[in-house]
């Protein structure tokens, strides 16, 4: 199996205290891995250094040569009053190289296309304001796949949706996997979405495991973690993390 | 007295022209201000510029060298302060964009510089604009049209979600740069009509007029700069019949059509406008 990326020993400081210390991570063609710990563990700055929007302090990234890389970033750091339609996000993925004002007709079929894929067609002139929660999450992911990337990235993706809108992008994020994409995210939500991935890795300031989640979700694992005593259930051969069973009647 | 009087005489003329040309530049730099809440900055940088001016002066520069030289160097150490992360933005705007307005007015008094000449360049002026001021404020204009046009997606993508811009390949940083050049260039050559002190009402007010009026950032590019000329050509014509300077009464009458926009459009403009209006 071909490596995309290669986090080796790396470290991560802001200038202060350290946020990431000698992470040894390694990225297949083909994974989907979901990133958790509590707030503030470095999963974010993980997959910033993974982006190469971050320089580790320590350690070195390595990518493979001409790797297509594309991000979601969490919907809650967007800024919703932009004057922007949602053809104009997904056509965004095309600027790097781009230098006319105006989409032509190629690049406007590609967006009605990708648009469609991902059920909102006919919303290209809308404002991205007027979208629910899914909808939104899925412009930023058109937006994504219109860079046919090897390596989609994602940070929490289902932070702040409904239940619904989370079985969606589950859904579209396992197609998406099955059709050759290898994909990466961040996510506080262990049982709706990280206990489904084939492969986990849990943060907090170092790599504590990374395994499948039979390997990884364990009361052991879990409470180095988060920090917190945490149990494991089983329930119809899923697993189900809880940090209070005793409350549940 | 006629409203056309004014037209008259020369020096009217051109500083009709610049100052219709000025809040056009204004106005579409002004797009970008807002949307990517740098409002303090255009502040900031005409006071430093302010500083340069001063300095250009005393030392026998060509005004426009030295300001601008001196406006785009604060607008660089401003954004480097800034992404170390020890200060904000707008403490690194305070400390050095006042310290340069200090600066430009100490070496004024130290080489006296007269009263007149310094209020002028605080308040604005329309006297002494040559035709050759016009050409290079239209200069600047066709400069900032030709940027905007070139580097239309990647400014956009770059304002909207720079981390995401600097993933797809887009060089948030020398976007960046490209907008502080615009906007250090376009403070030094309209802050003769609209002076030091009021540059930054004419960068913002038309922006967010038009944001008010469109959802469309395409169109807001067309909205502002026409807002901002249409108060810079009334505004001038009032300040020669009212008699006062030309930077209040563009100002005043920019601020009088925004009070109409947020009047007329409701909860709708002022939803549009969230996050611009405090």
């Amino acid at each position: 199996m071909t490596s995309l990326i290669e986090l080796d020993g790396i470290s991560h400081s802001y200038g202060g205290p350290t946020v990431l210390e000698h992470v040894h991570l390694t990225i297949d063609e083909g994974s989907f891995l979901g990133v958790i710990g509590p707030s503030g563990s470095g999963k974010t700055t993980l997959l910033r250094l993974v982006l190469g929007n971050l320089r580790p302090t320590e350690g070195e990234v390595r990518r493979r040569a001409n790797l297509r890389i594309a991000y979601v970033p969490q919907v809650e750091t967007v800024n919703w009053n932009f004057p922007i339609t949602v053809s104009e996000v997904v056509l965004m993925a095309a600027a790097a190289k781009w230098y006319r004002p105006r989409a032509t007709e190629s690049e406007r079929k590609r967006v009605a296309e990708l648009l469609e894929q991902l059920g909102l067609g006919g919303f290209e002139h809308r404002h991205i304001r007027e979208l629910s929660g899914g909808q939104q999450q899925r412009v930023f992911l058109a937006r994504a796949l219109h860079r046919d990337p090897e390596l989609l990235v994602l940070d929490e993706p289902t932070s702040g949706v409904d239940v619904r809108t989370r079985h969606e992008v589950v859904h579209l994020l396992t197609d998406l996997h099955r059709n050759g994409t290898s994909v990466v995210l961040s996510t506080h939500d262990i049982n709706g979405l990280a206990a489904h991935l084939p492969l986990i890795a849990c943060v907090n300031r170092e790599l504590i495991a990374v395994g499948s989640p039979a390997e990884v979700l364990t009361s052991s694992v879990l409470e180095r973690t988060y920090g917190a005593p945490m149990e494991v259930l089983e329930h119809g051969g899923m697993l189900l993390v809880t940090d209070s069973p005793m409350g549940i009647e | 007295m006629t409203l056309f009087e004014p037209f008259q005489f020369e020096f009217f003329r051109n500083g009709f022209m610049v100052a219709t040309l000025a809040g056009a530049i204004c106005g579409l730099v002004g797009v970008y201000v807002v949307l990517r809440s740098m409002s303090y900055i255009g502040h900031g940088l005409s006071h430093s510029i302010f500083g340069g001016a001063a300095a250009s002066a005393v030392l026998g520069v060509n005004f426009y060298l030295g300001a601008g030289m001196w406006g785009l160097l604060s607008a660089l150490m401003i954004g480097r302060v800034a992404r170390r992360g020890k200060i904000g933005a707008d403490a690194a705007i305070g400390v050095i964009t006042t310290a340069s307005f200090a600066l430009g007015l100490a070496l004024s008094n130290v080489f006296g510089q007269a009263r007149r000449s310094i209020e002028a360049v605080l308040f604005g002026s329309i006297l002494g604009v040559t035709m050759l001021e016009v050409l290079a404020v239209a200069c600047v204009g066709l400069l900032a049209v030709a940027i905007i046009c070139a580097f239309y997606r990647k400014l956009l993508f770059a304002t909207f979600d720079p981390e995401v811009a600097d993933v797809t390949g887009v060089n948030v940083g020398r976007m960046e740069a490209l907008l502080m050049l615009m906007l250090a260039v376009t403070i030094l050559f309209t802050m003769k009509i609209v002076g030091v002190l009021l540059i930054s009402a004419l960068l913002v007010t038309p922006a967010v007029i038009a944001r008010m009026v469109t959802d469309s950032f395409a169109r807001m590019l067309v909205i502002a700069p026409l807002v901002g000329a249409a108060c810079g050509a009334v505004g001038m014509v009032i300040s020669y019949h009212a008699d006062i300077s030309s930077g209040a009464s563009i100002i005043l009458l920019a601020a009088f059509v925004f009070i109409v926009v947020y009047t007329v459009t409701g909860a709708r403009g002022r939803g549009n406008a969230g996050g611009m209006i405090h």
